[in-house]
């Protein structure tokens, strides 16, 4: 395993221009074959970018594989079984399949409707704050952030008082313009962090998902899996929903007859999540694959240990996916979308995601129907050198 | 027209459920269970949209 060093720079397939990739990215669709890039990482690799070749590996776990560790350093108390241990996106099956298994059952999409109730409490809670405090907010940290990770804290079993420290800390791990030594060494506090709580649990075990685990699959999971998991459950469960809360929010400000169809009308609701979550496609670090023999991707060839990056944001623009796919159009009946994956590491935690921001738009726009942006479009910093694009801050006033 | 589903391959992402809930639900480890395995003319539309929708190809339809 190669390990590079130094601060890197942000690769061009993660540029965004405000919501959309660069237009370099868009325009690879457009050229034969797959160019060849840079990663994050300083090492190279073919970018994927059509809808249909970007589904086609995902699709195929047989011919791509995602258990290549990426070159994150490795400090010396940390062995590369320890960072891989319970991680299912570094995983292939059968023993993805293995673990994937013992969580699927949490996420259907009954058991997300049953916490449903308490995501409304948790959302109203923080509307009610807003308020109390009057205008103006900033609503990344009054609503976007803490709205998701109050509920993954509770599903999980995470302290909440301990979020300064655990968003802080993804935060930076998932930055891309910070010195690789750096993201190594956060990715193994926040498992020595998790390790804690994974200990707590297996002494007494609570009614949330940890318990769960260590109770009824504690002879199947090793301490280095449960706190693979577990760390990967509260990374992916607050990041993304909460920058999808937050982008979303200024992409229907500016559009303000789809914001009213998302406010008024109940059954406009779960067509317009799938159109933000297609046209925001904010997990936009490239998803790697390894190629595992010689074959093609859209007819042109590969050789194996060549590895892939597919960009989602732009297979999710793909006019041959999608008509007029730069224009937000919450209306879509049916927008195919790759923002939660495709194939067999599909996000495990797509009905949460979904049903979190079904309940969080529509109550957001009705408590404060004169909801505006606080500055001007222009001044809004979008955060694109992140693993999940986002905003840095979203200044809002009613 | 007839429902197949591979439960196998199924990785219960529940995007099935969403698309056609009259349709398909999910066992208590969230693989697929069809609920009408030969959907009426009405249901035709939305269960072709949840096969489209399967992240891991577990459903197929077969024209009778």
């Amino acid at each position: 395993m190669s390990t590079t060093s130094g601060t890197p720079t942000i690769p061009r397939h993660m540029q965004r221009d405000r919501f959309a990739p660069v237009p370099e990215t868009q325009a690879a669709r457009d050229e034969p074959g797959l160019p060849t890039i840079r990663t994050a990482f300083g090492t190279t690799a073919r970018l994927v970018t059509r809808h249909a070749d970007v589904r086609e590996v995902l699709g195929d776990a047989e011919r791509f594989s995602n258990a290549s560790m990426p070159p994150l350093p490795l400090p010396d108390e940390e062995s590369v079984e320890d960072r891989r241990a319970g991680q299912l996106l570094l995983q292939d099956p059968p023993e993805h399949t293995r673990l994937r298994r013992l969580l699927t059952g949490e996420f259907t999409v009954k058991r997300i409707r049953r916490l449903e109730p308490r995501i409304a409490e948790i959302v109203d809670d923080h509307l009610d704050a807003m308020a109390a405090a009057g205008p103006p907010a900033e609503l990344v940290s009054a609503f976007a952030l803490p709205v998701p990770s109050l509920v993954i804290c509770e599903l999980l079993g995470v302290p909440y008082t301990d979020r300064g420290e655990f968003q802080g800390r993804a935060a930076r791990q998932l930055d891309v313009s910070r010195p690789l030594e750096e993201r190594g060494r956060l990715a193994v506090e926040g498992r020595e962090y998790m390790g804690e709580l994974v200990d707590r649990a297996r002494a007494e075990p609570g009614e949330d998902m940890l318990g769960m685990l260590v109770r009824e699959h504690g002879d199947d999971l090793t301490r280095s899996e449960l706190i693979g998991v577990a760390n990967l459950l509260l990374i992916a469960g607050h990041e993304t929903t909460a920058n999808m809360l937050g982008l979303g929010t200024l992409a229907l400000l500016r559009a303000p007859d789809q914001l009213a169809r998302v406010r008024d009308e109940p059954d406009a609701v779960a067509p317009a999540i799938e159109e933000l979550l297609r046209f925001l496609s904010v997990v936009h670090s490239g998803v790697p694959r390894t190629v595992r023999h010689d074959t093609t991707v859209g007819g042109t060839p590969v050789a194996a240990r060549e590895l892939l990056v597919l960009s989602l944001p732009a297979a999710n623009r793909d006019p041959a996916a999608v008509t007029d796919p730069d224009e937000l159009d919450v209306t879509r009946t049916v927008a195919p979308h790759l923002a939660f994956g495709h194939g067999v590491h599909h996000c495990l935690g797509a009905p949460l995601a979904r049903a979190e921001m079904a309940v969080a738009f529509p109550a957001l726009f009705r408590r404060f129907p004169p909801l505006a942006l606080g500055i001007p479009f222009d001044e809004i910093e979008f955060r694109s050198a992140t693993v999940v694009h986002g905003l840095r801050a979203l200044p809002v006033t009613w | 027209m007839r429902i197949e589903a591979n439960r196998d391959v199924c990785i219960g992402a529940g995007n099935c459920v969403l698309a056609a809930e009259d349709v398909f639900d999910q066992d208590d480890e969230a693989l697929v269970v069809v609920l009408e395995e030969h959907p009426s003319d009405d249901q035709v539309a939305e269960v072709r949209n949840a096969v489209a929708q399967c992240p891991s190809g577990a459903l197929g339809l077969v024209e009778d």
